[in-house]
């Protein structure tokens, strides 16, 4: 019962703040509005007992990647975009009409939830949301994906590097 | 130790005309150097035939093979290039490489100040390396590789004065009619393969259907490149190139390869049950290809029109000892004909060579502004002569061997069909008109009168051309003793066929008693003396007015054979012409509207099709996203549906 | 305790209209840094159905794999907002309709 009034108040406010995002004009509060996204998703991470996942989708997703998007946009130093660029031309309808239509058609297809069928017991007391599992299989199963991550991360940290460096 | 070696004999010509060819290309200063280029391209003709010499000195009588490439590796195919050395292979070898050098040797002199120089011996080489693959190769692809080969070098050569138009339109004429017989290669090749899953000589036995076709297809693609009924034509008009081309290629060997190929499939395909009605059919082409062929020579006025028309024709005599079944009597014929016509037509470049340097006549190969050289070109005219003798088959000299033994084979296989007798008679009246027209050729050429201007300085050749004439000459006088007759020798001295060629062809058994052998041979001397004591006769006492007799005793046929029987314009009606109407009339619109209709209207297709969608490519990211997002719900309502 | 099948359509389907939101900012949105705050508002949309199907099945592979999209958002976020910038200092804005070089 108190999962489903969490579920039921977070999905409402995570909706509710990526439609704000969506029509809001000024990227500064779109952003924010991202943010309080964001810390929805943490939070029904929360109660699908994936703790580790809810710590650093706030600690990594909403601190240090949108702050980043923060700055950016105040370093670009944009504005607050005029009203007529908001105009429904042709393309802005039919982007809408289009993600209506695939909503339905994932709505539809998700209906059909029985195909999925848990014929599997579901083991009691499986920590799999915990930090200690997590900590294991990342070290052992996951291991090289794992490596595989932190040169990624390297080679995106250089790259971003020579790209928004000023070419003299 | 000598087999380590032999890759050398086919890969020489080939890295020679290589090397010539590329630094020619680069270098003009190298194709300035006439001596290098023709020392090194002689060389690489001599060589191999040296080696060849070495291997012939040590052979004892088994096969030799050797391997110089994989070529595919497919299914059970297997092709190499990979060749055999037997009895018959280093025969022809000799015959390539020996006179080949020879030709090579007097082309230095001959094509002295062309500006093509280079290019001549280049095509030379490449014409031996291609000629050697074909009689060497140990299966039928690679034999088809060479007479490929061989067919474009005399493409190459037949057009090597290709500012010519004439000489150009012979080149072709000759390619396309090479073309039909080389079809036919092919298919026979299919056949063979498909038969027995193996194109391999020594692997190859046919018999009863297959044997009969396939014996077809060959001799159908022999009468390509050996000059007979019907694909004969190309051959006179080859004599559009270099002298020394039409001696080396158009006399002695790229002509003789049909033959070779026949004699080389003897023991699998012609001796075989099922080929009977195709070596009788042989026998009568080459029979009536000989006579026609003399015919016309009698009527012709170009020294080397003459001489080709007489190559046609000894090569008829060829076919008439394949169709007989004497495959080493017509290899025997093979040798003795390259020696004499090799001979035959380096003297007439070398006379032609002399005319054209007294800048006196019109046309230095017409016999008719000739006559009375033999004083002044003594060397030339003396081997010339005894080359006619040869041709003529006066006793003792090579030729009369080696066409009497033809004649008396042909006799003894009426045992086995009656066309023989046909074939046999045709044979005797084609060895007296052979023995007419090559008087009649000789006499004009270097006896009687002075007929070109007297202030002309005609001259004896260099050395260098008159060295490769009297090799020549002596060996068309003396080779015959290497294939006595059975009747003088009882096969005993009869080296060519008996002790050499019977152990790589087999021949049919073809015997006539000694009385019957004695009376043919009394015969063929009687037949030749007659031809050139009439010819003689004739021009001594009326000099050129002598071809005024013949035309009297020929009447208005003479008219005919002055223009070779019309045979020409006969394909140029039957063949060209309609070709040339159904070409325009019937393909060329539908070419032009249907094919041509097709490609164009698809490019048309696409570019209207590609003007309407590059719309789509805004290069705004925006309308990319909209258009995969239409994807996603297409392909999500596939599933769902 | 694990999810029943109802819940897990309810996670779904919050996932599928979050996505859907980001999707429809994409095609709508002209300033190019909210269509990339659109991009990682359907990462996250995905990595909520991921952890979904993740409890339901009781797998840790899906929440292993949402750590791993975590990261490749990280990388791709820092690389996509320099690009934004060196777009930025060549035309003084970053208005996605005027970035059309790329084409035919």
């Amino acid at each position: 019962m108190l999962h489903d009034i969490f579920f039921f108040v977070l999905s409402v406010l995570g909706i509710a703040s990526g439609v704000g995002m969506l029509l809001n004009r000024n990227p500064v509060y779109c952003l924010l509005m991202l943010v309080v996204n964001f810390f929805c998703i943490g939070g029904l991470f929360l109660i699908l007992h994936a703790e580790f996942l809810a710590a650093i989708q706030i600690i990594v997703y909403a601190g240090a990647i949108m702050v980043l998007f923060l700055f950016v946009i105040m370093l670009l130093n944009l504005e607050v975009e005029a009203r007529e660029e908001h105009h429904w031309d042709l393309r802005r309808i039919s982007g809408f009409v289009l993600g209506l239509i695939f909503l339905m058609e994932l709505l539809y297809t998700f209906s059909d939830i029985q195909q999925f069928s848990s014929a599997e017991e579901q083991i009691a007391n499986f920590k799999y949301g915990k930090v200690e599992p997590i900590g294991k299989a990342l070290m052992t199963d996951y291991l090289f994906p794992f490596e595989m991550i932190s040169v990624i991360l390297l080679a995106a940290l250089i790259g971003a590097i020579v790209i928004a460096k000023k070419h003299k | 130790m000598i087999l380590l070696l032999a890759p050398l004999i086919i890969l020489l010509p080939f890295f020679s005309a290589a090397f010539i060819g590329l630094a020619g290309f680069i270098s003009p200063n190298f194709r300035q150097q006439e001596k290098l280029i023709g020392g090194i391209a002689t060389l690489a003709v001599f060589i191999p035939f040296l080696l060849l010499c070495a291997i012939f000195a040590g052979f004892e009588g088994n096969k030799l093979t050797f391997e110089i490439l994989s070529w595919m590796k497919t299914g059970n195919l297997n092709l190499a290039f990979s060749y055999q050395l037997d009895q018959l292979s280093i025969l022809m070898g000799l015959i390539v490489t020996g006179i080949g050098a020879l030709i090579h040797f007097y082309s230095i002199g001959y094509m002295h100040h062309d500006p093509g120089y280079y290019k001549f011996f280049t095509y030379l080489n490449l014409f031996i390396f291609a000629m050697l693959n074909l009689v060497l190769g140990d299966n039928l692809v690679v034999t088809f590789l060479g007479w490929e080969g061989v067919g474009a070098c005399s493409y190459f050569l037949i057009g090597y004065w290709y500012q010519d138009m004439e000489k150009a339109m012979a080149a072709q004429k000759a390619f396309i009619a090479n073309r039909i017989g080389d079809f036919a290669f092919l298919v026979a090749t299919f056949i063979v393969y498909n038969q027995l899953g193996t194109v391999k000589y020594s692997e190859i036995t046919l018999s009863g259907e297959s044997a009969f076709w396939v014996g077809l297809l060959i001799f159908i693609a022999a009468t390509g490149k050996s000059a007979q009924i019907p694909l004969y034509v190309w051959l006179p008009d080859a004599m559009a190139g270099p002298t020394p081309v039409s001696a080396l290629i158009h006399a002695a060997t790229m002509v003789t390869s049909g033959i070779y190929l026949i004699a080389r499939l003897s023991p699998g395909v012609y001796m075989q049950p099922g080929a009977e009605s195709v070596l009788v059919f042989i026998a009568v082409i080459g029979a009536l290809t000989a006579l026609l062929a003399a015919l016309i020579a009698i009527a012709q006025n170009d020294i080397k029109k003459v001489l080709a028309y007489s190559t046609v024709s000894q090569l008829g005599f060829m076919f008439i000892a394949l169709g007989a079944g004497a495959f080493s009597t017509a290899i025997f014929h093979v040798m003795t004909h390259a020696f004499f016509k090799a001979c035959l037509f380096l003297g007439s470049g070398s006379v032609i060579h002399a005319m054209e340097h007294s800048h006196s006549v019109k046309d230095p190969q017409d016999i008719r502004t000739m006559g009375g050289l033999l004083k002044y070109m003594p060397q030339t005219g003396w081997t010339f002569i005894i080359s006619t003798l040869a041709i003529a088959g006066f006793p003792l000299t090579s030729g009369f061997f080696s066409k009497d033994e033809i004649l008396g084979k042909t006799f003894a296989a009426a045992h086995y069909s009656g066309w023989y007798y046909f074939v046999w008679v045709i044979g005797v009246i084609t060895a007296f008109m052979t023995a007419f027209y090559m008087t009649r050729l000789t006499y004009l050429t270097f006896g009687g009168n002075k007929r070109y201007p007297a202030d002309a300085h005609v001259h004896e050749s260099s050395p260098i051309m008159t060295v490769p004439l009297l090799i020549l000459g002596f060996l068309a006088a003396v080779g015959g003793f290497l294939g006595l007759p059975e009747v003088i020798a009882h096969g005993h001295y009869n080296w060519v066929s008996h002790h050499w060629l019977n152990y790589a062809v087999k021949n049919q058994e073809l015997h006539a008693s000694v009385t019957t052998e004695w009376i043919l041979i009394l015969l063929s001397i009687i037949v030749g003396l007659a031809g050139m004591y009439l010819a003689y006769s004739i021009y001594k006492k009326y000099d050129l007015a002598g071809d005024e007799k013949i035309k009297a005793f020929f009447g208005k046929f003479y008219k005919v054979l002055e223009n070779k029987f019309y045979v020409d314009e006969f394909y140029e009606a039957i063949i060209v012409k309609p070709f040339v109407l159904i070409s325009q009339f019937g393909v060329m619109p539908f070419d032009k509207w249907v094919v041509d209709g097709a490609v164009n209207g698809s490019g048309f297709v696409t570019t209207v099709l590609a003007n309407v969608l590059r719309r789509l490519q805004t290069g705004i990211v925006q309308t990319y996203a909209i258009i995969m997002v239409i994807g996603a719900i297409i392909t999500l309502a596939y599933l769902i549906l | 305790m694990g999810l029943t099948e109802q819940q897990l359509y309810l996670y779904l389907a919050v996932s599928a209209a979050m996505f859907t939101i980001g999707t429809i900012g994409v095609l709508i949105r002209r300033n190019a840094i909210i269509v990339f705050l659109c991009i990682e508002l359907m990462l996250n949309a995905v990595n909520l159905s991921l952890v979904g199907f993740s409890r339901y099945w009781n797998d840790p592979a899906g929440v292993m794999l949402v750590f791993f999209v975590m990261c490749v958002a990280a990388a791709e976020a820092v690389v996509g907002l320099s690009i934004l910038i060196a777009i930025f200092r060549n035309r003084q804005n970053v208005r996605v309709t005027e970035v059309n070089l790329f084409k035919w």
